[in-house]
């Protein structure tokens, strides 16, 4: 496994993102369970704890709502955190501190006190990690207003999202999917950075749109390279921002290309791909020529065996399947 | 610093604990009356009986220190100092309201006196006052965050994780535990294997005391040592004030789960009669003087009253600031 010094993973370019941002402000600071000493439960923040100290790299205890609420109280202090969950299942015990307090004290107090509280979570399946470590819960989080929810799926947004979101006044949660950890990619440089709240075409096409964010997007990317190949072009809109959603994007996609599939690692009752398929029945009705198509995980919790794992998520076949039948050559 | 804070036990500081109890009380029957009329709607959570808590915990608090508080916090938001016009056009849901109206009794706020709110979710203000402290002392301030709630909350998991943190981490929080016996209807001793709140504590090796929350001036005196132990020794303090609520949980509370005798033989050690008494005793409270107190309260809560009635309502056009910062969306 030679180092390729041309290349970075998405985990040393949030790597880069967390040291980056303890350098430059004294306010910030990482907390959460195995941060520290033993380096970050995906490895993420592996030699932080040398050059930060113990103050600002904190490891805490299995306490998810203690000490994702002691980052809500921090930032209300002057802080600025970056609270570490080691999965979006684990967040279910921090759900109080987050919906009850850091969604709703800037609203509660008449604009009174701003939270500034950065949330970033590990979330997907993929790692046979089973029904308790690989869900996809974005949804419930982009359900939440007072909350922005951000879904970086490539190594340039691993590496830049992060100073966005501690630029901003407001709580915002971060969803690292565990696939993208080990993917490799040039060194990001200043002009990848885009703004925090704008989806981006990461392919242009002209027969059909691909909607899709975070963990899905290599899949996303692969099948388009397929269907090229079938003769069918495929645009490929990241979201990377899941709420607020960039309506004006998806609207845009959609009056050019007039078909659409949404890929949605999440389950498809109640998903992101329906609010986005709501979105588009309001707003684009009248440019669609086909009703719009959802790949989204199969309804069961993930199991633990491979290929039942992989037979709940999202696949590139399943993805070239449906832009196939949507553009009527299946 | 290093000698703990005698309270001052003269008559003036005495009487201004009186009055500011008094202050309580008569801006909650107001709002008792003034909700049966269908002005102040939502939950109505009273703290009368319990004011000895707020008002003697405020005297060892200092300006630039934070305070955390629950549901039931009309006391504590008068005792710090909030206007009392401010928190009754928020009773109403006015836009003048400490608030802007948004948050009504249950979520008082005012950033200017580092009041953090009345929060809703038994134990949820726990953790933020965990971090409130943590930033305080990694920005090397020397303030407490003062954080009440009830014995309720000692059930709840956001307790037991924020005593565990604020003694890892040796954070200056004096946590205030309001015990009133009744989680709203169940009684401590059906919830809680461990009915000594305080030695709940001890297990995270918080220092930690007991003291009559009817007794305005043993609650100063517990509250001003515990903070000395604060400032000095630099971790937390637990405090388990031990009083009685005279009304019921709210406003749609029966309280079928406890007889009125109860109520009465906790009436009669209330901390407003018990003070009173005290000053007539030994001579140091007449009459008039009393009658003038009443007065200079009534006034006031009648003015609030009048500026809450003539505030305004915010209009809907505005309904989705404040979600975000900086503008509506």
């Amino acid at each position: 496994m030679a180092a390729d010094t041309e290349t970075i993973s998405y985990r040393e370019a949030v790597r880069l993102a967390l040291q980056e941002a303890l350098r430059s402000d004294s306010r910030v600071f990482l907390m959460g369970e195995d941060v520290g000493h033993y380096g970050g439960c995906y490895a993420v923040s592996k030699g932080l704890l040398d050059e930060f100290g113990e103050q600002r790299v904190r490891d805490t205890p299995l306490s998810e709502s203690g000490f994702v609420g002691a980052g809500v109280g921090a930032a209300l202090g002057g802080m600025r955190p970056i609270v570490e969950v080691m999965t979006v299942n684990f967040s279910l015990l921090a759900l109080d501190q987050i919906v009850n307090n850091a969604a709703t004290i800037r609203h509660m107090s008449g604009g009174q006190f701003s939270v500034p509280l950065v949330i970033r979570m590990a979330t997907g399946a993929g790692k046979q990690l089973a029904a308790q470590h690989s869900h996809s819960l974005e949804c419930w989080y982009a359900h939440v207003p007072g909350l922005k929810v951000l879904a970086p799926a490539t190594i340039a947004d691993a590496r830049y999202m992060l100073a966005l979101a501690l630029e901003d006044p407001d709580p915002v949660v971060i969803f690292e999917h565990v696939m993208l950890y080990n993917e490799l990619a040039p060194p990001p440089v200043e002009s990848d950075r885009l703004p925090m709240d704008k989806a981006t075409l990461r392919r242009s096409g002209n027969d059909l749109t691909l909607i899709t964010y975070g963990g899905s997007l290599p899949k996303v990317l692969q099948a388009a390279e397929q269907l090229s190949q079938s003769g069918i072009d495929a645009e490929v809109l990241d979201l990377r921002c899941l709420r607020p959603l960039d309506t004006t994007a998806i609207v845009a996609s959609v009056a050019r290309t007039h078909r659409v599939v949404i890929i949605d690692e999440g389950w498809r009752t109640g998903s992101l791909a329906g609010e986005i398929s709501a979105i588009i029945m309001e707003q684009a009705f009248w440019e669609l020529d086909a009703p719009v198509v959802r790949v989204c995980s199969k309804e069961v919790p993930i199991p633990y065996p491979e290929h039942l794992e992989q037979a709940v998520l999202p696949q590139p076949e399943d993805i070239v399947n449906a832009a196939k039948q949507l553009a009527g050559l299946a | 610093m290093t000698q703990p804070d005698k309270p001052h036990i003269n008559r003036s500081h005495l009487i201004k604990l009186l009055q500011e109890m008094i202050r309580i009380r008569r801006f909650e029957e107001r709002c008792a009356e003034l909700y049966t009329q269908q002005k102040i709607r939502g939950f109505l959570h009273l703290y009368i009986g319990e004011e000895a808590i707020a008002v003697g915990c405020n005297q060892a608090l200092e300006p630039e220190d934070a305070l955390l508080c629950t549901y039931r916090e009309h006391g504590h938001a008068l005792a710090r100092g909030l206007s009392m016009a401010a928190v009754m056009a928020e009773m109403y849901g006015k836009q003048s309201g400490c608030s802007g109206g948004r948050g009504g009794s249950m979520h008082l706020f005012d950033n200017s006196k580092r009041f953090y709110g009345g929060n809703a979710i038994v134990a949820g203000g726990l953790p933020l006052a965990v971090g409130l402290a943590l930033a305080d002392k990694m920005q090397q301030r020397n303030r407490i965050t003062a954080c009440f709630f009830g014995e309720g909350a000692a059930a709840e998991g956001e307790f037991h994780e924020s005593l565990n943190l604020a003694a890892l981490w040796k954070l200056p929080v004096l946590f205030i535990c309001e015990n009133n016996l009744y989680a709203m209807g169940t009684a401590l001793s059906l919830s809680e294997s461990e009915q000594d709140i305080y030695r709940k504590a001890e297990g995270y090796k918080i220092p930690s005391l007991a003291v009559d929350g009817m007794n305005v001036v043993a609650v100063e005196e517990a509250a001003r040592n515990a903070c000395t132990s604060i400032r000095t020794a630099g971790g937390p303090f637990f405090l388990e004030c031990r009083t009685y609520r005279f009304r019921a949980h709210s406003m749609f509370d029966s309280q079928l789960y406890r007889d009125k005798a109860e109520i009465e033989t906790w009436r009669e050690k209330g901390p407003i009669v018990q003070l009173t008494n005290w000053l007539r005793d030994y001579h140091q409270l007449q009459d008039p003087e009393l009658a003038e107190i009443e007065q200079v309260v009534e006034d006031e809560v009648e003015a609030a009253v009048v500026t809450a009635e003539n505030a305004d309502f915010e209009k809907v056009a505005t309904l989705t600031r404040d979600v975000y910062t900086g503008g509506s969306s």
